[in-house]
This record gives structure tokens, sequence and C-alpha cells, in this order.
């Protein structure tokens, strides 16, 4: 399987603060890879390097490289706005904006201009809604305020804006620790759907999770990574003792 | 001993209750006081003439504050042309990019400016505007209320939109949105309703300005439609009434002062209904 992201020996800095420690990790195209390991091990710092969202603290800085389609993200020359169309991201908390649910799905694809015409917007927005899993039960209701949503319905607007201009990898932040086990069940039936489509990369704390929806995982502590193996290998016989540790809930 | 500490207790917190209570009582019957004193003394004055026309000669009677109305209203919506794009301007630079010295600078002086008796605006713009002009003018008087409003703007501008939480532009950050687009169609939109609030609230804090107005605008017997002519106010108008000799023009004094704070109360109360709709 073509590797999608190619990160080497990567070094994330707070200020002095070292957050990562000399990462080096492939990720495939097309498949789920989940990072897990204890709070504040360097997970989402990690996921939220692939799309530079890391820019907006201005103290943080990053050593060594990441690849995506063999290109250099990190490069002066890159376009960061072009990155994170192609770099899609779901948040922990959902965050859509207070517009309409139409609204919400279409703004990714005006701000692009990724459609020729009205009814071309609408089909795009309709087909986002679907591949999202969220067109039947908000089809009556396009133009209602987004905020009357549930929060599992929010979390799906917010992985239909995401999909709504075409990104190739999806990077997810823990996008269902703030939902209900039905709620979370969707998310996860969806990441399995999607992955047909797009590669991607999700961060829980929920191991359960990991196995169900992810084909490798990558185990993190203290801002390092320990161990990175097909999902199935990590949860029945990870090669590191630490592995074993978290998994069976010695700690963390 | 138990009974005697429960009873002092409840002794104290009724004592406490009572004197704040007062207190607040006291804060609102002052401004009950003053608005039925105004009413009591200006309402009968009150008519279609004394809204529509120009004072008379102080002893002739009749006569009205039309001028006044009408150029107040000028110089407040001048003065709001300069003022509120600048003043939201400046918020929006604060909260989005000014993390720095220099946005610290501008806070500092802000806030310093926003503290300034409203007179010493007046004394500077007379200074820089009417002397250099030959004379007083409405424009120098919309200036001079525009300084008073774009720290009050900024300010609020810029505390409506650190509100914005920060999850929201990451949201669109992350659809490849620039940072212009985010702060434009994103941010300022969530801030809209408290921004607007700023801005009325700044607006009937100019509108009851008189000490700017003194020596900038200065004041006018007529109607007058031209900026670069003295142009009455009610505020200076109601000053002039107040002060000189004249029992007919002291009367219309409470009359215009009644028009006034009821204006701003107007203002006031648009600001209540527009704040209690939030998304």
């Amino acid at each position: 399987m073509a590797s999608k992201i190619k990160v080497t020996d990567l070094d994330f800095y707070y200020g002095d603060f070292k957050a990562l420690h000399d990462i080096t990790l492939d990720i495939p195209e097309r498949e789920v890879m989940a990072f897990i390991g204890p709070s504040g091990c360097g997970k989402s710092t990690f996921l939220r390097t692939f799309n530079r969202m890391n820019d907006t603290i201005p103290i943080a800085r990053v050593d060594g490289n990441i690849l995506i389609d063999g290109k250099d993200i990190n490069s002066p020359k890159t376009d960061v706005v072009a990155l994170r169309r192609k770099v899609g991201m779901v948040f922990q908390k959902s965050n859509p904006f207070p517009k309409s649910i139409f609204e919400n799905v279409a703004y990714g694809i005006r701000i692009n201009r990724m459609h020729s015409s009205k009814s071309d917007l609408e089909d795009k927005v309709e087909k986002a809604l679907r591949d999202a899993a969220l067109w039947e039960e908000v089809q009556d209701r396009l133009n209602t305020s987004a905020l009357g949503l549930s929060g599992g319905q929010q979390q799906r607007l917010c992985i239909a804006r995401a999909l709504a201009v075409q990104p190739e990898v999806i990077l997810m932040d823990e996008p269902a620790s703030a939902l209900d086990p039905i709620a979370t069940q969707k998310i996860e039936e969806l990441v399995v759907e999607l992955k047909k489509d797009y590669t991607i990369v999700i961060v829980t704390h929920n191991m359960q999770q990991a196995g169900r929806v992810s084909d490798k995982t990558a185990f993190f502590m203290l801002g390092k990574l320990i161990e990175v193996n097909p999902t199935d290998k990590m949860f029945t016989n990870p090669d590191e003792k630490l592995t074993e540790d978290y998994i069976t809930g010695r700690f963390g | 001993m138990n009974e005697s500490v429960h009873n002092r207790r409840k002794l104290v917190s009724k004592i406490m209750t009572t004197v704040t209570a007062a207190c607040a009582i006291f804060a609102v019957s002052i401004l009950l006081i003053i608005l039925a004193y105004i009413t009591i003394r200006g309402a009968a004055s009150i008519n279609w003439e004394f809204i529509t026309s120009v004072p008379k000669p102080a002893l002739d009677g009749g006569g009205g504050i039309g001028n006044a109305i009408l150029g107040s209203a000028i110089m407040t919506v001048l003065a709001s042309l300069i003022g509120l794009p600048i003043g939201i301007g400046a918020g929006v630079y604060l909260a989005e990019f000014g993390d720095n010295w220099f946005g610290s600078l501008v806070r500092f002086v802000s806030d310093t400016l926003i503290g300034v008796p409203s007179i010493i605006v007046g004394i500077f713009i007379y200074t820089l505007l009417v002397l250099p002009m030959g004379g007083a003018s409405g424009f120098a008087g919309s200036v001079a209320l525009s300084i008073i409003m774009i720290p009050i703007v900024a300010r609020t501008t810029e505390e409506m939109i650190r509100l914005v939480p920060k999850s929201m532009r990451e949201g669109a950050l992350a659809l490849g949105a620039p940072q212009w687009r985010v702060t434009w169609n994103i941010v300022m939109p969530a801030a809209l309703s408290g921004i607007a609030t700023g801005a009325i609230l700044a607006i009937a804090r100019i509108s009851g300005e008189t000490a700017p107005l003194l020596f900038t605008a200065l004041n006018s017997r007529f109607f007058n439609y031209y900026i670069d002519e003295p142009m009455s106010s009610l505020t200076v108008q109601i000053y002039n009434f107040a002060t000189g000799p004249f029992p007919n023009e002291q009367q219309m004094a409470w009359a215009a002062s009644l028009i006034l704070v009821g204006l701003i109360l107007i203002i006031n109360i648009l600001v209540r209904i527009l704040t209690r709709k939030k998304f």
C-alpha cells in the first residue's frame, strides 16, 4: 500500500518545550490509522501538523519532514490554503458556524469556488450531506440554524462540511468523545465507509474504538512514538511492553 | 451558644441585605427623580412648533429647537460615519492581529482616551480644525464626536470578537479559508450583535455630549444643512438656554432636555432589543 503521508524525524516545540520527539511514521493511502496514548502525549499536536493547524500558535515550531504525496508541506513554497483543502479536519468539539445547515456545508465550496452554478452548489451540498449520512435527517430543514441540531448531528455536519471540499485526507481529533454511544456508533460506521475514498487519521482515547475502525494503530507516550502496527496485532500481541501495559489498562 | 451564633448570623445577613437594597433603591430613585423632574418641567412646552421651528429672540416667546434637533442628527450621523468604520476596524485589528507590542500600545491609548474628559477633545479639535478652517463648523463638531466614539467602539468590538470561540475559527481555517475570510464571514457575523450593541451605545454617548461641541460646532439660530458652518445641537442649545437670564428660554431648556433624554432612552431600548436575540 502506497503511503499518503510520510513523516521523517519530526520534532515539535511549543517554545522551549519539546512536545514531539523524533517521529518517523508512514500513513498508508485509503486506510484508517488510529493514534492512541495517554492525555498530553502529543497525539493531537502531531495530527495538527498534517494540515499545519499549529501555524495559529505563534510559539510553535516544527523540525523534520512531513511529505504528503511526496511534497514537503512545511516548505516555504507550500500554499497552506491548498494544503488545508486537501487535508480536511474534524474537531473534538463539533464547531458548526452560526449559519444555516446548508450554508455550513456550502462554506468550503464557496470559498474555494468549486461550484459552477447555484444548482451545482446544491448538488454538492446534498452529496456531502449524504456521504456524511446526515441527508435523511436534515433535508427538510436545510435553511434552519445548524446550532439547532443534536450533538451527534452537529458532528456529522462538520464531517459533511469537511467532505464538501473534496479532500484526500481527513484528520479526526477525537470526533466522538463528546457523543453518546449511538451517535458514536454512527460516526464509527461513517469512518469505515469513508476509508474507501479517503485516507483517515483518527485520534482516540477509546481503545475499543481504535480496534473497531482502524487498520493500523500508532501508540504515543510523552511525545514519542512507541509502536506502530496493524491494529489486530497491536491489540493482541504488541511488540512493546509499554504498549501492552497501556492497552491492558495498567496506566493511562 | 449555637443558638445565639445562629441568631447573630441571621441578623447580620438581614442588615447587609437591607443596606445593599437601600443603596440600590437610592441609585434607581435618583434616575427616576431626574426623569420625573425633567418630564414635569418640560412636557408642557413640547408641541409641534417647538420641535420644528428655530428659536425666536428671547423675549418674543414661542420658537423652538428644530434646528438643534437637525444639527444633532447631522453631526451624530457624520460622526458615526467617521467613527464607526475606524473604531470597528481598529477593534478587529486588536482582536485578530493585536497580540503584539503595537496592539498593547493601541489598547492602552484607547483606554486612556476613553477616560479623557470630552472637553479636552473639544480643545484639541479647536486647535486642529477650527482655527485652520477659520471658524466653527458642524464638520469640526462631528470630528470631535467621532474621536470620542472611536476608542469605545474599538474596545467593545475587540471584546465581542474575542468572545467568538477559537474552535469556530479553526473550523473555517481547516476548510482552506484564508485569514481575512475567516474574520470577514465567520467571526464578524458571529460577533455582529455585540458589535452593533457597542456601536449604538457609542452613538447614545455622543448624542449627549456638550463639551466637545462648545468650541467646535458652536451654535446657530437657523436651520443649517451645511457642515462647514456653525451648527446647532440639542446639548449646546440646552446649555445656552439654561445659562441665559430669560425665563422662557430656561423653560425651553427643560423641554429640550426632555427630548434629548427621550432620544437616548429610545437608543438604549434599541440596544436591549438587539442584544436579546443572540444566536
